[in-house]
């Protein structure tokens, strides 16, 4: 029986009864995670002996039968830090990079007794959508290993998907926690900007990043939020707003709410069949009680030449630090300073990495900064207008997560094409918004997801309505090829 | 040809906070290499800086010292560059909006006034710092994250003599806020100088020349009047200035190139998207100002008005705040002006210039040293015995207690006094003739064997008069 | 705005950014920068007179640390994991220019 493909709720219990212990359950899941690897690639460091020793700690202490989290086996992105394991961000640059502290969302995971059982695979410095672009390979996905599992937080989706871990923390800044739980069949959580403490998640884009969670189902989700969200003393931009208990009303249900489905969402570029779950999940939504009715977000359609101006020129600035002097990844073979910085990153960074930091540098320098990063700015504003619009008269806005299922990982794909794929996310990080995925269809045996964006802080709203779908439909109860009860 | 000199100045000035501008870690770089450094300071990667509120009051104050028109709503920018001692490979500094804009203060060249305008000042970090070895280079981070505030003129300095004046004046009102300890020789002060030159009557401004290595004021005054003769002569004969960079060369006082400037830099500033941006009230600004310390001008204009001193003696206890604020105690404390403007300036100086020390570190206070001044206007001491007890208020006595224990009360009672001088008179028959018939010389000797068999203590004025008195009689 | 990057603006991002680009690389990325820009023209088409640009979609303003100290002690395990340190003190090649920024 693999315990790891239920809910945290009954697991919860089965440790609390002595069903189970936290070692074993553990131990469970880092067999998973390790039998999975040859196939899925989930992972870049198993950190199997701090996490047994951490379950027996935990069993010693015995399970808290308040904390449902207590004893629960969870992964963690590459991007975040976790002290003295291996944080590399997917990258060569970080590949000897040991921290010596760990970041908040870490900390406070760590704090609700959850063991982390490893670190997960992701695009180079969270920069793709695929997972193609880390130095240490591609993840696959369990559903078809043809398939990319999305990115760039793939591999937390992968692992939580395949059933080795219960939740697994990504990070979103174009899309990346709900594009790879749409392609993995999960249920993702990009919160709103400044809920969940950046202290020790290496920075893509500062006014774009979040940290989020990957679940198999939503009150999961809601449970890993509980924990992670909160004003940080590190964090000046995490908000000071009070955190409610995203549960505890979660299976209200959705009568009378409003929902906007914007048109715009719906166009050019979605296939038919995301169009077609889309449509059903708003006539679900209208079975239920709910208002749904068509919206208008115009400007949105401007997010992504927006967001490749604004992210990468964040990102080359964030990612100056890595010049081989203080940390990371240096150069053997620099003769001079400069040759130490420009080898150390040109041997240090991938393709993708060298790209968006020029694309920004580009956008920033002398000349250039109105006509593409002030322009791009103003047009944020906008975009987060059309917005503001919106909610003044809806309660949740309804789209696709993404124009398409699962693509192929050995498609051919120019940088634009994979750019693209996050037109449906992007929005959602350019005006700070809370946004979901969970599960909405499948296509081909493809899982397909929908997208909830909710007000700002309105966290509560968006389980609400993704709990009253999960309960109505059976999309979450379909498992993998990799990871099915074995 | 006549030509018209313009000169920029951007002064950063170094802030006492206790914490750096965004990291907690201590500030104060004396210290073992890297030991004040945190995750932060290093630049660490997933690390993010917090605002230091004492840094955005210090900004406040400067921008109120220098008449400048505090912005309410500013934000931080990032200046993007890669150098060993930015460890983020970007300086977090203010480029959109400055702290403040359009201050002035007054500088007194030769008796004359002007006033230099002050462009804007932005609060910034300072960075770390390099050294260098034979073969390599060396890192420390403890400066990394030093609050700074750059203050940049006005081109409306027109000589080196005025730029020397606008550093003094600059320096001393920094320094009496008590912000900064504003000192070159310890880099709380530093200097970065640009110097042009046109044709009298020329609209556009000249090609401009920065000096750098300029550790004294003295070498700003140099390194531009060398700049200044270097430019007018390349002008005279028909040559163009190149947009450089020189080095001030402090053993024969020339500027050295360094650098050819070709365009400007491009640092690929943008808004720093880690830091929410900051709402200063105008109650946080009205407090501030309550508390503002009495800039120096004003002092000296009250010493001058008030209190009678010369110009001369304003300027010199102004020199410090440290020593304003404590001729202004002793003035509170009953001390007369011009004695204690002359101790300060005498004694105190002396004692200071001889021990290297600044005047928080003795154990002068403000008031012993009046105690003091009583006890000379009131003569119970002399000025010969205050040379004593001077010395042993800077040894933390008082004054009062020493004279006492030491049995150094001068003696001006005539009751006292009275039958001592009775005694030598009578012993001295020959002096009182000698006296009467005009050898003055004899008083002289009178007043010594009183003095004698006082032991000095007699008060000689007192003696004076009552021996005039009993002689005549 | 609409013309696509030069191979000299490439190699000139390039270096401000301390990257090398290999003689194959600079066509390479040169096409797809170019190409990736193509999108950016779109944005001509939206009228941004009198908006505001947004920096940051933070709902804090005005949130400031006290001034207080606070060293973390950090110093040893960072010198620690440095690629080059001595006498602890970050160690680098030789810094030629004297200047900074």
């Amino acid at each position: 029986m693999n315990f790891l493909n239920k809910d945290i709720t009954s697991i919860h219990q089965s440790l609390v009864n002595g069903d189970i212990t936290a070692e074993q359950l553990t131990k469970q899941a880092i067999e998973n995670a390790k039998n999975n690897e040859k196939d899925i690639n989930a992972f870049i460091t198993i950190d199997e002996e701090n996490a047994i020793k951490r379950a027996q700690e935990i069993d010693k202490r015995g399970i808290n039968p308040d904390n449902l989290l207590s004893g629960i086996p969870v992964a963690m992105k590459d991007n975040l830090l976790t002290k003295d394991v291996l944080t590399s961000a997917g990258s060569k640059m970080l590949s000897n990079f040991k921290p010596i502290i760990s970041g908040t969302a870490v900390n406070k995971m760590l704090d609700a007794d959850t063991i982390s059982i490893g670190k997960t695979n992701m695009d180079e410095f969270a920069m793709g959508s695929s997972t193609e672009t880390s130095y240490y390979g591609r993840t696959h996905n369990p559903w078809n290993l043809d398939k990319v599992p999305g990115g760039s937080s793939g591999g937390s989706a992968a692992s939580v998907a395949s059933g080795d871990v219960l939740a697994a923390l990504g990070s979103d800044t174009g899309g990346s926690i709900r594009q790879p739980a749409a392609f993995n069949g999960i249920v993702g959580m990009k919160p709103t900007y400044g809920r969940v403490s950046r202290w020790g998640l290496i920075a893509f884009a500062s006014s774009f990043d979040q940290i989020g969670p990957l679940t198999k189902n939503v009150y999961d989700n809601a449970l890993v939020l509980n924990h992670i969200a909160g004003h940080d003393e590190h964090d000046l931009t995490s908000s000071d707003k009070e955190v409610p208990d995203f549960t505890s009303e979660i299976d209200s249900g959705v009568k009378g709410m409003k929902i906007g489905l914007p048109k715009e969402y719906l166009g050019e570029g979605v296939s038919d069949d995301v169009r077609e779950a889309i449509k059903s999940a708003a006539d679900k939504y209208r079975e239920m009680g709910a208002d749904v009715e068509e919206v208008s977000l115009p400007h949105s359609k401007y997010g992504v030449a927006a967001y490749y101006i604004i992210a990468p020129s964040e990102a080359s600035s964030n990612l100056q630090r890595f010049d081989g002097i203080r940390y990371g990844y240096r150069s053997e073979n620099a003769k001079n300073l400069d040759q130490l910085y420009v080898k150390s990153r040109s041997e240090g960074f991938g393709d993708e990495v060298k790209r968006r930091i020029m694309l920004g540098t580009y956008s920033l320098s002398a000349g250039f900064f109105d006509a593409y990063f002030k322009k791009a700015a103003e047009v944020r504003t906008l975009i987060n207008k059309d917005f503001q619009k919106v909610f003044q008269n809806y309660d949740l806005i309804l789209t696709p997560t993404t124009p398409t299922p699962a693509f192929g990982l050995d498609e051919e794909k120019d940088p634009l094409t994979m750019y693209m794929n996050d037109i449906l996310t992007i929005p959602v990080n350019m005006a700070g918004l809370p946004g979901m995925s969970l599960p909405a269809g499948f296509s081909n045996g493809l899982p397909i997801g929908m997208q909830l964006i909710g007000k700002p802080f309105d966290e509560t709203t968006m389980y609400k309505a993704a709990y009253a779908f999960e309960q109505n439909t059976d999309f979450h109860k379909q498992t993998p090829k990799i990871g099915g009860d074995k | 040809m006549n030509f018209e000199t313009t000169i920029g100045l951007e002064v950063h000035v170094e802030l006492k906070t206790n914490s750096k501008i965004f990291s907690p870690s201590p500030v104060g770089y004396g210290a073992e290499s890297n030991l004040n450094t945190n995750v932060i300071d290093w630049g660490y990667p997933g690390v993010l800086p917090t605002t230091n509120k004492g840094v955005v009051k210090d900004g406040i104050i400067a921008a109120l010292a220098l008449h400048a028109n505090v912005n309410q709503h500013p934000h931080f920018d990032r200046k993007n560059y890669f150098y060993p001692d930015n460890p983020k490979a970007y300086q977090i500094t203010q480029q959109d909006t400055p702290d403040a804009k359009d201050g002035w203060i007054e500088i007194n060249v030769d008796g004359k006034k002007k006033k230099i305008g002050i462009e804007e000042m932005h609060i910034e970090e300072d960075a770390g710092k390099n050294s260098h070895g034979k073969n390599y280079s060396y890192v420390d981070l403890n400066r990394q994250g030093t609050p700074l505030i750059e203050i940049v003129s006005k081109p409306d300095i027109a000589s080196p003599d005025e730029a020397y004046a606008y550093l003094e004046a600059l320096r001393q009102r920094i320094l009496f806020t008590g912000i900064s300890d504003v000192k070159m020789e310890e880099g709380s002060m530093r200097v970065d100088v640009n110097i042009s030159i046109r044709p009298y009557g020329q609209k556009e401004f000249g090609t401009k020349v920065e000096l750098k290595n300029l550790n004294s004021f003295n070498y700003v005054r140099k390194g531009l009047a060398y700049e200044e003769k270097r430019q007018r002569q390349i002008l005279m004969s028909g040559g163009k200035i190149q947009q450089q960079t020189r080095r001030f060369d402090e053993n024969n006082g020339t500027t050295i190139l360094m650098r050819v400037k070709e365009g400007s830099d491009d640092y690929r500033y943008f808004p720093e998207p880690d830091l929410p941006s900051l709402d200063i009230s105008d109650k946080w600004i009205d407090e501030i100002n309550s508390k503002m310390p009495e800039m120096p001008t004003s002092r000296r204009n009250r010493y001058i008005n008030e209190l009678g001193l010369t110009d001369y003696d304003a300027m010199v206890l102004t020199q410090t705040k440290e020593m304003s604020d404590f001729f202004d105690k002793m003035i509170e404390l009953g001390a007369d002006a011009k004695m204690a403007s002359n101790y300060l300036q005498g004694n105190v100086n002396a004692y200071l210039n001889d021990k290297q020390i600044d005047l928080s570190q003795t154990k002068i206070t403000p008031e012993n040293l009046t105690t003091m001044i009583k006890l000379i206007e009131n003569s119970t001491i002399s000025s010969k015995m205050a040379k004593k007890v001077f010395k042993a208020i800077t040894e933390g006595k008082e004054p009062e207690k020493f004279v006492n224990d030491n049995g150094m009360v001068q003696l001006s009672d005539p009751k006292k006094l009275q039958p001592i001088i009775d005694e030598v008179l009578s012993n001295n028959q020959q002096s009182i003739e000698d006296f009467h018939n005009g050898k003055d010389r004899a008083i002289g000797f009178l007043v010594g064997q009183i003095m004698k068999q006082t032991r000095g203590k007699a008060n000689p004025q007192v003696v004076n008069k009552l021996l005039m008195a009993s002689i005549n009689k | 705005m609409s013309e696509k990057i030069s191979k000299d603006t490439v190699s000139h991002v390039a270096s401000l950014a301390k990257l090398e680009l290999t003689d194959k690389q600079l066509p390479y990325f040169t096409d797809q920068l170019g190409n990736i820009m193509g999108i950016f023209d779109s944005l001509n088409e939206v009228d941004t007179n009198d908006v505001e640009p947004t920096f940051s979609v933070t709902d804090q303003i005005n949130v400031m640390r006290e001034d207080v100290a606070d060293n973390w002690g950090e110093r040893d395990q960072l010198l620690k994991n440095a690629p080059d340190v001595a006498d602890g003190l970050i160690r680098t090649p030789t810094i030629i220019d004297e200047s900074g920024d």
